[in-house]
Formats: C-alpha cells, structure tokens, sequence
C-alpha cells in the first residue's frame, strides 16, 4: 500500500468544516484549524517511527496528541490515568515503548526511555505533519485486577463501525461520552467526532453531575454514549433534564430493561439503544428496539461483516473490527484457530432473544448451584424504587458462598421505606428466582462503587 | 427463624432444644441465610470463627455455638 492510499485522523480534519470544536470543562479548542497547531511543542518529526506512550492525564491534550501521532508514529499506546505506576512500567516494556508522550515529563526522566516529549496545550506549528504509515493503536483492557492486557488496533479496525453507520442524520452531530476517550468505549465516540465531522465534548473528572450536564447542554450534545452505570448515576441525580439528547447509546455492561425504560422515559424523543462492544472484539452490534437483549437472528447472520456464535454458553465474534492480537512477553492467542474472539460474555436464549447474564468469570457458586450477579440485578433492577444494584458473593460455612446484594433506592424513597421496599424485592426475587438465587440479605446503600472505566466494580468476581 | 421460614415457605415446627435440625424443614441454603442474618445483627459467625467448630445436630447445639463464642 503506498503512503497515499493510508488515511490518518488528520486526513478528517480539514479546514473546511467550521465550527468544530473539542471541549472539556476548562477550555474549548477549535478543531478547524488544528492542523495548523502542535500539541507537541513542533516536535513530532521525533516521534516518526517511534513506538510511543501515550501518558497524558488531561483527555483534550491527550485527543489532539492522538490525531498528531496516528500516521506518524508506528505504534501509539494509550494509557488512561488510572493505570498505576507499576502496571504502567511493565507495560512499556511489553510494548517496546522507545518514547512518551506526557504532561508530566518529570516522572519520565529517569525512565530510561529515549525520548520524551512534553504535551502541552496546542500552539501554531512551524510545520503541517504528513501521513506516513498506518499507525498501530495499542488498547488497554479493562479488566479489575492485574496488569491490563494490551490489544493491538489499527485505525480502519477501529473505525469500521462509523464507516458502515455513515454520516449521522441531521448533520454533524455533538458527540459526549462519559468514557475516557483512552477506553475502547470512548475512543469510539471521539473518533466518530473526528470522522464525522461533529464536536466533541469530553467528561472531565471530579466534576459534579448537574456541572457535566449543564455543559452538555451550552455545548449542544446531540449524540451521547455511556455505561448502564454511567446512566444510572445520571439518572440518580436528578440532573438527566437539564439537556436532550437525540441519541443515547449504552455499552460496556449489560443494559437491563429497567436502565432502558429509564432512559425512555427521561429522553422520550431520543433513540436510545445498545451496543455490544469490547476493547478485544471491536464493535459487534447494536440493539435500537429499546428491549434488553439481542434478537437470536443476528448470531449465525453476517451482519456488516460481523459474525456471531454462541459456544459453551458464550458469545463469540469474528470481523475485522475485532483487534488484531495481544501484545507482549507472555501474549495469548486473541481468536481461536477460526479467528473469532470469545468474548467470556455469557448468553441465554429466552424465546427469540438472546439475554447476557454475566461474564464467565464471575459465576457465584453456592453449594454447588451456580448464578451470575447480573442475573440478580436484573431482577432487582425491574423494581421501581430501585434505581442500582450489586449481587455479590458473601462466604457461608455451610454453602461455601451465598448470595447477598447492595441495592439503591430510587429518587423519593426515604429510609423509612427501606423495610417495605425490601420485603417487595425479595418477594420480586423469589417470584422470579430459583431459591439460590436469591439474595440471603439485601443491604440498602447511598452508593456502589464504579470503577474507573466506567464499570459497576466488582472485586470479588 | 420464623421469617426465613416463611420465606422459604417452611412450615416449622415448635422449636425446642432437642429437635435435630433436619426436622426443621431448612435445607443448608435456609441456614447458610440464617447464618448471615445472625452474623448481620451480632457480628459474629461461631462457625467460621472456631476451627474445630462441630457442626450442630440440633437447634440447642446451634443456639450454643453462639453462646459459647468468646466475646
């Protein structure tokens, strides 16, 4: 492939869309003429060719930083900021890191990396960058515990879903997501303003929901994305109707019916749906018909290049959206001898529709019966005075492990409810439950803690 | 003990200290809930805290586990 064939971001960031613009809670930078601008104080020419770290903690810089490097650098490791220290170091070695990219070049000097360059915010550059080479993307996995995994992307990987979807309806579109746009989930959303010609508005960390929402709605979003989680806190605080989406995507977690009929009710005009994607897998599908689930016609079909099977019980992907290997000293096999990626994303037919009901490794095995978490949630979830839930695995001398859950009460419900309101759950349960299935005791909490990408945490699974 | 019966929808019988726990009509989920709910309100779970704990036969063996738990 010769150089002209290989697009770059910069390639969709030409002059001649104006009023574009990304944006985080402390400055607003045109995308218009930033092509014209550096990140990297004019010294990209280093980084030609270089395996780089992308180690910024602020999101904007660390955006622009991106569309800089991809078609320079030969490969760009993303690095959110919540990586630790220790994970970060070995890291740079799996990847053969030979340069970094950061707003905090001190605590890399000494790090004994050829290069480091300090990202700052953006100012003219002396020159415009040229595409050079297709850059390789390197993802971190979300995982809860250990060193993450790093998965290899490449540009056109990434953005097969937005080239398939096309242009969003309506113009160029406002994109929002509360993911880091470090993470798979977020890169999705910030690339789709990139290519599609839109803005982007990031999340910015420690802000107040009802700032994040008041900013949502000066900036115009009209496109957003999050986890059920990420939703749910929104919808907790009071603040989802301070703006109005027209498009609100869930991904990351399972998106049960009750975070669904939420959502409707708070955005009755927006479409809201679904999508299945993983940092491994890539983008699989979305689901827009506003029930949980996926339609069972869709595993087995072709759709857009995506083909899906189930086999022992999990959902497994192959495309060429779905990345291309594991990176590093000890890497496993991404796919299987077929090439598809198994997800660990257990699914369960019910009817004409397949429902996720938890990930492989977090069954929960009381005395010998077996339940995922998620299954509880979900029925926890249905309860109209709950508006979050975590199952958990508690120990038991006598069953080994029993079932207990944390549960959130909806807006309204005082504590002099809980009693009432937790005599119904537990009769919902029963109801809708195998008997080890359901919770032994069920805890009214202010809070559920979710990790930093996003995820309900679950530290136990 | 009443209110995870009714749950479990066992009909108990009257308790009394000699009644071996199998005639109770719980199955090991029931106690294992009752051992929670117990270790909730008193803080302490006498069967995982004592290595050499001997699981009880009867409801006065279990009531004893717990007053016999060194405070």
């Amino acid at each position: 492939m010769s150089p002209r064939e290989i697009f770059a971001l910069r390639d969709y960031l030409g002059p001649e869309l104006t009023g574009r613009t990304i944006s985080d809670a402390r400055q607003i930078v045109s995308l218009t003429d930033i092509l014209e601008r550096t990140c990297l104080g004019n010294r990209l020419g280093e980084l030609a060719g270089r395996a780089v770290l992308l180690a910024v903690a602020d999101q904007l810089i660390s955006g622009l930083a991106m569309t800089e490097l991809d078609g320079v650098a030969r490969r760009m490791l993303l690095c959110p900021p919540d990586v630790s220290a220790d994970h970060v170091r070995s890291l740079v070695q799996d990847a053969g890191i030979d340069a970094v990219v950061t707003d905090r070049p001190a605590e890399w000097s000494t790090a004994g990396l050829e290069l480091v360059v300090t990202a700052q915010s953006p100012a003219a550059a002396a020159s415009r960058a040229r595409t050079e080479r297709a850059t390789e993307w390197l993802m971190l996995t979300s995982g809860t515990s250990g060193v993450p995994k790093i998965v290899r992307h490449t540009l056109e990987g990434l953005t097969g879903a937005i080239i398939a979807d096309g242009p969003a309806r309506g113009g160029p579109a406002v994109w929002a997501t509360f993911y880091d746009i470090r993470r798979y989930g977020g890169l999705q959303i910030f690339l789709r303003a990139i290519i599609g010609g839109g803005s982007m508005v990031l999340s910015q960390p420690e802000e107040l929901v009802a700032d994040h929402v008041a900013r949502l709605n000066k900036m115009g979003v009209t496109h957003i994305s999050g986890t059920p989680s990420h939703w749910r806190k929104l919808l907790m605080s009071g603040s989802a109707p301070g703006f109005s989406p027209s498009y609100v995507r869930l991904s990351g977690e399972i998106a049960d019916q009750a975070v669904l009929d939420g959502l409707s009710k708070a955005y009755p005009k927006a479409s809201i749906g679904h999508a299945y994607a993983s940092t491994e897998a890539g983008v699989g599908f979305a689901v827009n018909d506003g029930r949980e689930g996926f339609p069972a016609y869709m595993v087995g079909d072709r759709n857009g290049g995506v083909e899906m099977k189930v086999a022992d019980g999990s959902l497994r992907i192959r495309s060429t959206r779905t990345a291309h290997a594991y990176v590093g000293r000890h890497a496993a096999a991404l796919t299987d001898g077929d090439g598809f990626v198994d997800t660990g994303d257990m699914v369960e037919l019910r009817g004409d529709r397949y429902h996720f009901v938890g990930r492989r490794g977090g069954i929960i095995n009381i005395g010998g019966l077996k339940v995922h978490p998620e299954e509880i949630e979900a029925v926890i979830n249905r309860h109209a005075e709950v508006r979050m839930s975590r199952a958990k695995s508690r120990r038991s001398p006598i069953t080994g492990a029993i079932v207990v859950a944390d549960v959130i009460l909806a807006d309204g419900c005082g504590p002099d409810r809980s009693e009432e309101i937790r005599a119904n759950i537990l009769a919902d349960c029963r109801a809708q439950l195998a008997a080890h299935k359901v919770p032994a005791v069920i805890r009214v909490v202010v809070s559920l803690d979710i990790t930093a990408a996003g995820k309900l945490a679950r530290n136990d699974a | 003990m009443q209110q995870i019966a009714v749950e479990q929808q066992v009909k108990l019988p009257p308790l009394h200290d000699e009644l071996s726990l199998h005639e109770t009509g719980f199955d090991s989920l029931g106690f294992a809930i009752l051992v929670a709910r117990l270790e909730d309100d008193l803080d302490v779970d006498p069967f995982t805290l004592a290595d050499d704990a001997a699981f009880p036969l009867t409801i006065g063996d279990f009531v004893r586990a717990y007053e016999n738990v060194p405070a």
